[in-house]
This record gives structure tokens, sequence and C-alpha cells, in this order.
């Protein structure tokens, strides 16, 4: 089967009919970026987007999803490196802990921005409350999704990325 | 700042180093750095790139390619990586920007504790990584000083050179580098520290070393392992811990597609070593782990687990009422006191069984190939793991090598190394690399879990609302019917011990075979709970006000263990008390239905206050508003990873304190995913304020100590806020959502 990876082509083929895209990705693709956590859809982990919105990667069989648009977050910059102002704003904030959810975590935070160039804290946790962090970022996931937003409003291209750490929400 | 994981320079072997060059004694240098006429150079070190470099110590390496300080120890996002070789840099005085982070290779030679448990990174690794950076910086020195032909009090330093002061020339590290290498290495302890005022990086706000790769889904944790040719397995225990294999329908898993083998692994039947189990062996991990579905296993569980969360708690109900067996502190004499007291106050307090949940599931990656052993591991412990897997394996210990690799979280639970074990005897009977990942539901069925308890508490107030008496009829477990389970034991004196004459614990140790283990500051996080809490029930029922309460308990300002830094300080105690309670405005008027809760817990050396405001809503829902922190553990060295750490203690104490339960039943964990053991998600996490005194005595470390105030702090809140007594974790068991 094709499969449409950060807009590359991939042809793949998976031993079992039912593979996960999650394992297409990490066990055949090795975009390792996409995490396992539970399985089940309930943690994140897994999030990848499907033309452009969230979807567990743990969930969807890989052969359903020819022809679409798969990211992850080996895609998420741009094709010269360039940082999508999430990434920047997550390193700015000093957002990871451990670091394992954050993939889930930014996906979902870009996917918002895409669709709500200025969302309010609410929507903010609205959109990002399927993907769990067991280190607790939360905090600095919100505050750096919002200056992602203001980023992008002044259509500033990522700033300098010396800052970091700052909290408030 | 740039980082790589390149391989390293090979092993530092000073004497043939000696003998080769002859330059034993550099006595050349005398004059310049104070009385180390007897010392060597280093011995001749190289970079990834076979370039020479100056190594004067294990952390640090300056070559004309850069400056690389190596981390020793494991990364599991407590932030390690990052705030250790900041440490050096500052003694080092190298420009953070010019400094590659590396991290370190497993090797017990070169670097003594390579290990992230207890909080004691930075206590134990403060001293050596700042001699190590003066070490380095001293010798820089001096060789600035003789290519200059000046004295070398004329030299300082700054951003990764040297200054000639009189005249402004400078020299860079990297120019320095192969000048530095042929002094000789002066005795760490005769070079000075710079002084707190001195400090230009320890102290500020430095993102972790990862963070680019960590944004780009770089490959840095151990899941994330590929190797050529690699084959992926899953390992399929005993639900019930301790069961052992008597028979498994092998032939049928080995036909399902995608499979490549199947077998039975024979245990040592000890769970920190390796159990029983069935290995499947796959093309990839989906078809290893939906192999599982066909597989039948006949266990034999006549050693294995049976025990009942159900049962316990009944019994641990029945013994309330009665003191323990045994005697774990007694000072004064509590019975008189309680018969004295003008009120008396009695609280069950209970918290279940939990699971550690890092959101990486264990995996490990081995290859055995030409008689040794590699293993990729995300592991708290790495050179406990190597001397385990040689240990049980029987292998040479020289023949294995362990990898560190980043770990998605730990809080303990890979402090244990069994994962490493299985991926280890599996490996050896795989031709070619495997990585074993376990699935969500092995991870919580086969932790190290926090155990369950009880306190029966009881205390006596005198006339002025002081309290004179404490008794405390501690219920916990034990696997053998002598020690308590690991995690599982009570602190005896410990706060409020030391602050009232008459106190008393007595426990008594329930039989438990399921396995325990250390849980984020683990007995810390559940005595707080029933201490602290039951300390508030106390200032209520004196009527008094708890930040006055609590401040008067203390008395006057005095370490108790005079000399020890690892003791608590009362100043310290009132310190965190206060500025917590000033930020939070314990006192002011607050929005109906909303409560504050004050508590404070010292743990892991560090002291740590909090305040919860907290409101109960509709279906009894608890919201927690703000969290209000103050702590102090010291200097601050990295204050971005420092407060990451306080903000993640206390979103994960409220986590656990909310709806988080392992319950047991036939020896089988219950709760087998998130969909019946919930994490905190964002819409509920409170926004937490972190305040740190910075007192300076030596630093303590901080991936724990901010957890246990916690729960108490949002069960006293919902107190003040509802009435109602909180005296069960999780708040779920306790009626709340
Ligand atoms: S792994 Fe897909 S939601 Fe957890
Ligand atoms: S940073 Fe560790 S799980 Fe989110």
């Amino acid at each position: 089967m094709r499969l449409k990876v950060n807009g590359r082509d991939h042809e793949v083929s998976p031993i079992r009919e039912d593979t996960p895209l999650l394992w297409v990705l990490r066990d055949h693709l090795g975009l390792v970026g996409t995490k396992f956590g539970c399985g089940i859809a309930q943690c994140g982990a897994c999030t990848v987007l499907l033309d452009g919105t969230p979807v567990y990667a743990c969930q969807l069989p890989a052969s359903a999803l020819e022809g679409r648009d798969i990211t992850t977050i080996e895609g998420l910059a741009g094709a010269d490196g360039t940082l999508h102002p999430v990434q920047q704003a997550w390193i700015d904030h000093d957002v990871p802990q451990c670091g394992y959810c954050q993939a889930g975590q930014m996906l979902r935070a870009a996917a918002l921005l895409a669709q709500n160039p200025s969302p309010s804290v609410d929507q903010v946790d609205a959109a990002l409350a399927p993907s769990l962090c067991r280190c607790g970022t939360y905090n600095r996931i919100r505050s750096a999704t919002l200056d992602a937003a203001a980023a992008l409003a002044s259509d500033a291209t990522a700033g300098a990325a010396a800052v970091t750490g700052g909290d408030h929400a | 700042m740039r980082d790589s994981n390149r391989p390293l320079i090979g092993k530092l072997d000073r004497r043939s180093f000696l003998r080769l060059t002859g330059l034993a004694g550099g006595g050349l240098m005398l004059g310049v750095t104070a009385g180390c006429s007897e010392n060597d150079p280093p011995p001749p070190a190289f970079t990834a790139d076979g370039k020479p470099a100056f190594q004067p110590n294990a952390y640090i390496q300056i070559s004309e390619d850069g400056i690389v300080i190596y981390a020793p120890s494991p990364e599991i996002g407590q932030g390690v990586k990052t705030s250790l070789p900041m440490i050096a840099a500052e003694e080092l005085d190298a420009a953070w920007d010019d400094v590659t982070v590396v991290q370190a290779p497993i090797d017990p030679e070169r670097f003594p504790r390579q290990v992230a448990g207890g909080s004691t990174s930075i206590p134990g690794l403060w001293m050596p990584m700042r001699q190590a950076g003066a070490v380095a910086r001293d010798m820089l020195v001096s060789a600035a000083a003789l290519r200059w032909e000046v004295d070398a009090g004329e030299v300082e330093t700054r951003d990764s050179m040297a200054v000639h002061r009189p005249t402004g020339r400078t020299l860079s590290y990297r120019e320095l580098a192969s000048a530095a290498a042929q002094l000789p290495v002066p005795d760490p302890d005769d070079v000075p520290l710079q002084s707190p005022d001195q400090w230009t990086l320890i102290g500020k706000r430095i993102g972790g070393v990862d963070n680019r790769p960590l944004v780009t889904g770089a490959p840095l944790f151990g899941i994330d392992k590929q190797l050529p040719d690699m084959v992926h397995a899953s390992f399929v225990k005993c639900p019930a811990a301790g069961g052992r294999v008597k028979s498994a329908n092998l032939d049928v898993v080995k036909r399902q597609p995608g499979v490549i083998d199947a077998f039975v692994v024979e245990g040592t039947g000890v769970p920190t070593e390796l159990l029983d189990g069935v290995a499947i062996i796959a093309r990839d991990t989906w078809c290893a782990f939906k192999a599982r579905e066909v597989l039948e296993v006949d266990w034999d569980e006549s050693s294995a687990a049976a025990d009942s969360w159900q049962a316990a708690q009944d019994r641990a109900r029945e013994l309330a009422g009665g003191n323990g067996p045994e005697e774990v502190v007694d000072k004064g004499n509590v019975e008189k006191a309680l018969e004295a007291a003008a009120t008396r106050v009695e609280g069950f307090y209970q918290y279940a069984f939990v699971s550690h949940a890092q959101l990486e599931p264990q995996n490990t990656t081995g290859w055995f190939h030409d008689g040794k052993l590699e293993l990729w591991a995300p592991t708290q412990t790495p050179q406990s793991a190597l001397e385990l897997v040689a240990r049980v394996l029987d292998l040479d210990p020289a023949d294995v090598t362990i990898h560190q690799m980043r770990a998605g979280g730990g809080f303990g639970r890979r402090l244990m190394n069994d994962y490493v074990v299985e991926a280890a005897a599996i490996a050896m009977r795989v031709d070619g690399p495997v990585k074993l990942t376990w699935k969500r539901e092995d991870d919580m069925a086969h932790d190290f879990y926090r155990a369950g308890g009880f306190h029966a508490l009881r205390a006596g107030l005198d006339a002025d609302g002081r309290v004179t008496a404490w008794d405390n009829h501690f219920i916990s477990f034990t696997h053998d019917g002598e020690e308590p389970v690991r995690g599982g034991g009570h602190d005896g004196n410990i706060d409020p011990g030391p602050f009232v004459r008459n106190y008393r614990i007595t426990q008594t140790l329930l039989p438990w075979q399921v396995p325990t283990g250390y849980w984020r500051a683990p007995g810390s996080n559940v005595i707080a709970f029933a201490h602290q809490g039951f300390l508030h029930e106390l200032s209520t029922a004196a009527g008094r006000d708890h930040l006055a309460f609590m401040l008067e308990l203390l008395g006057k300002s005095r370490w108790l263990d005079e000399g020890s830094q690892w003791a608590l300080h009362t100043g310290r105690t009132a310190g965190v008390i206060r500025k917590a309670a000033e930020a939070a405005g314990w006192g002011r008027d607050l929005p109906e239905g909303h409560g504050l809760g004050l508590a404070f817990y010292f743990s892991h050396a560090g002291h740590v206050a909090e305040v919860a405001e907290v409101s109960v809503g509709p279906n009894r829902r608890v919201d927690v508003h703000r969290v209000t922190v103050a702590a102090d553990v010291g200097p601050i060295v990295n204050l971005s990873g420092a407060e990451n750490q306080v903000k993640g203690s206390v979103i994960d104490g409220l986590s656990a304190m909310l709806g988080q339960r392992v319950t047991f039943e036939a020896g089988r964990a219950q709760e087998l995913n998130f969909h019946q053991y919930p994490l905190l998600r964002i819409p509920r996490a409170p926004e937490v304020d972190v305040h740190f005194i910075q007192s300076d005595y030596p630093p303590t470390g901080l991936g724990e100590p901010a957890l246990p105030p916690l729960a108490p702090a949002v069960a006293n809140a919902i107190f003040a806020a509802t009435g109602e007594r909180v005296r069960r974790m999780p708040l779920t068991a306790a009626g709340f959502s």
C-alpha cells in the first residue's frame, strides 16, 4: 500500500492487514517520533494529523489511510528545518520534562491553531485534553500554545531560541 | 548550546600514557598551579573524531572542536542532563552556548554515580561537577599564563576564554586545550571554587539540552531504538505475580502472521530479577502483540501472589482500634497524655496501591553478538542493571554493555530492572537485535506498586489547644513476616514527631505478596497525607488558625539534627510555610465555596510548603484552582528545570490523589490501562505558583519533595470549603469525582 506521510509517498507492506498506523510508522517507516502509550485511545501519545485533524494512530488501520495526508511530528517543521511556531514556543517555554508525550501535545496544539488562531485557555484545554502528560507539563503547554498563537498572529516566524522557561497562563 | 550523542573516547589509562610520554611530574608548571608538584598530566584523550583533546577528568573534554561536558546520570525527565553540566560549566567559566552535552557511557570506573533516584543527583554530584569544572579552568589558566609568560594571577576567565587582565589579550579554551593537556592535574581539593556571587549560569533559566531533538521527534527514548534487521518481542507473564509456566501452546503462536519464534523463558522466581513467561518474537510489534491473543498458558500458581485488596482493607479496619504489635517509635507516655488531654481526636486514614504509569512503557533492546551482550535501556539505575543482567544470565559483566537511553518518565519504577533482564534473556536466544516492548497492560499488571496503607491516628490537645499526644497505629504489608514491603515502611520519628512530647507509632504488617516499590517520594507521599491532614484536624478541634498552629509547633529556629544538612531545620520550615501562606493570600476573602488548605512536608532534605485553593462542585467534583508552593532546597541550579519539577510534582500528586488506585483480587491487578486508571488531563490541571527560598545551604534534590504536601493541602482545603474531612485516597474512593 501507499501511505503519504509528511508529504512523501511511502510504499509499505505491513504483515497484518489490521496493523495500526502507529506500528507502520514506528516499525516499518522508522518514524519513531509517534509514541506508543496505551494502545486504546486513552493517552494521545500516538497522535498524528490526518488531513490536518488529530487522530490516534494506535486506532486506525494503516490500510484504510491510502491517499490521506498524514503528518507526524517529524513533519511539523518546514522542509528547511524551520520550526513550526508551536515547536519554537515549546523550546522557548522549556515545556518538556521527560518529553514522551510532547509530540502528541504539539500536533494537537498545531491543529488547534490552524483552525482557531486565537484560542482561549479553555479552548486550549479542550483541544489538548486527549493527550496525557504523566510529568505534569500542563501549565507550560498552556502558555506555550498561547504564545505560539500570538507568534502566528503577528506573523512572526518563531523568534530566537534563547529564552526559556517563562511561566504564565 | 549544541548537543550530541556521539560516542566517546576510549578508557583512560594513566599509567601507560606516562610510560609513553615520560611526562610524569610535569614539574615545569609548579609555580603556576599551587602545590601540585606530585601531580601528573591527564592521560591522552581524543574526541569522537580522533582529535587530541584536553580531558582533565571524566566530565570535561576540550579540543579545537569545542567544549564537551558529559552528563553522567540517566535523564528521566528530571532535567539532570542539563543541570549537572551547568554546574561544571559554571566553574569552568564556559559560555553555555559553547558547551555540547554528551550523555556519558555507563562506566562505574569513570563515573562513580550513575543513578537517578532519591532526589540525589544534585546533592551527590554538586561537588564533583564543580571540582571538575574548576580543575579544568585552573589548568587552562596555567596554560594561558605560560603562553603569555605572565603570572597566572593576572589571568582571568570568562565566556570560554582566558583573559590577560593587564593587556586585555585573550585566548579561547579551544586554543589552549592542547597546551593545558600537557599540564599536571591539580588536586581538586586545592583548587578554589567560585563563590555564589560570582555565578553567572547557576540560577538562570536554561532550556533542556534535548529540547530541539524532542520537539522534532528525534529518536531519543529507549523505545525508539532501531537497529538493522531488528525484530520485536512481547513477553507474557502470569497475571498473578510469580506464577510459573507449566505449558503453553507455542506451536499455535508460532503459526501466527509475522511470528518468528515463541519460547518459554524460565525465571528465577524473584520479581526484581526475572519471572517466568512466554516470549513471542515477531517481525513487528503489532504481530507480537496480536499473537498473544491466541496464546494459552497453563500457569502453575502454587507460589504466585493471591492477595486481595478488599480483604486487606477489611482486616485493617478490624485492627484499627488497637495498637500494632511492633513499636516503631515510642516517646514519653502517650496513653497517659491521651487520658489527661482536654480534647481527644481520632481519624482513620487510608490510601490504595498505585502504579507508576510512566508514559513510555517498559522496553529494552538487546543484541547478543560476538559473545557479548549489548543493551539499550531506559533505566534509572544502569550500573546495577548491568550487574543484575550479568548475574542472572551468568555472564561476565565485562561482556555486557548498557547504553543509556532517555526514559519517558521514571518516578521510581525504573529503579527496578526486571524488564532489562527480560530483554537480555530474550536477546540471548534470538539471532540478531531484538526490541522488547511491554504493552500498557503488562506495565500495570507487573509494576512495583506503591503500597497502600492505613493509619489509625489518635491525638490529644491541652486546654490551650497544644498537641500533647500523638498515636499512630500504622498498618502496612510484609513479604517475609518481618520487614515492611519495599516503600511501605514508616520512617518513625518524622513530622510532627519531633514536636510532640508524647509520640508513638506502632505497626502491624499484613502478609502480602504482590511486589511493591518506590514511587516518587516513597513513604513521604502517603504519610504526609495522613499526618498533615490529621494535624489540620487538631488545629480545627482546637479552634486555631492552621498557619499559626503549625508555626507554633515548630518552636525556635534550629536543626533537628545539629550538623546534618539532611535534617529538618525548623527555621527553613517556618520560612517556606510563611512564604507559601503569604503568596497564596492566606486569610483573604475567598469566592463562595472555595477553601484554602495548607500543608508542609520535609522529604529528601527538601523543605516544601503548599497551599491549595479548592472548591467542590456538583457531583462532588473537586476543582483545584491554584496551588502555591514555597520550597527551600538551597540554591537553585536551573530555575526553569526546577520550576518544572515542582509543577510536575504538584500535578502528579493531584493526579494520584484524585482517582488512581490499583486493586488486587487473586493476586491480579484489576486496573490495567488508563481507562481504569485516570491520569489528570489538562482541563483539570491547576496553575502552580512556585516560589523558591534560595538559602545558602548546599543544594538538595527537587525531583520528589514537592509531591508529598500536595495531598494534605488539597484535603485540608476540601475541609475548609465544605466542612467534610477527607481521610481516604483516591478521592473517588471517598465519593468525590
Ligand atoms: S497509544 Fe494511542 S492513544 Fe495511547
Ligand atoms: S513530559 Fe513526560 S509525559 Fe509529558
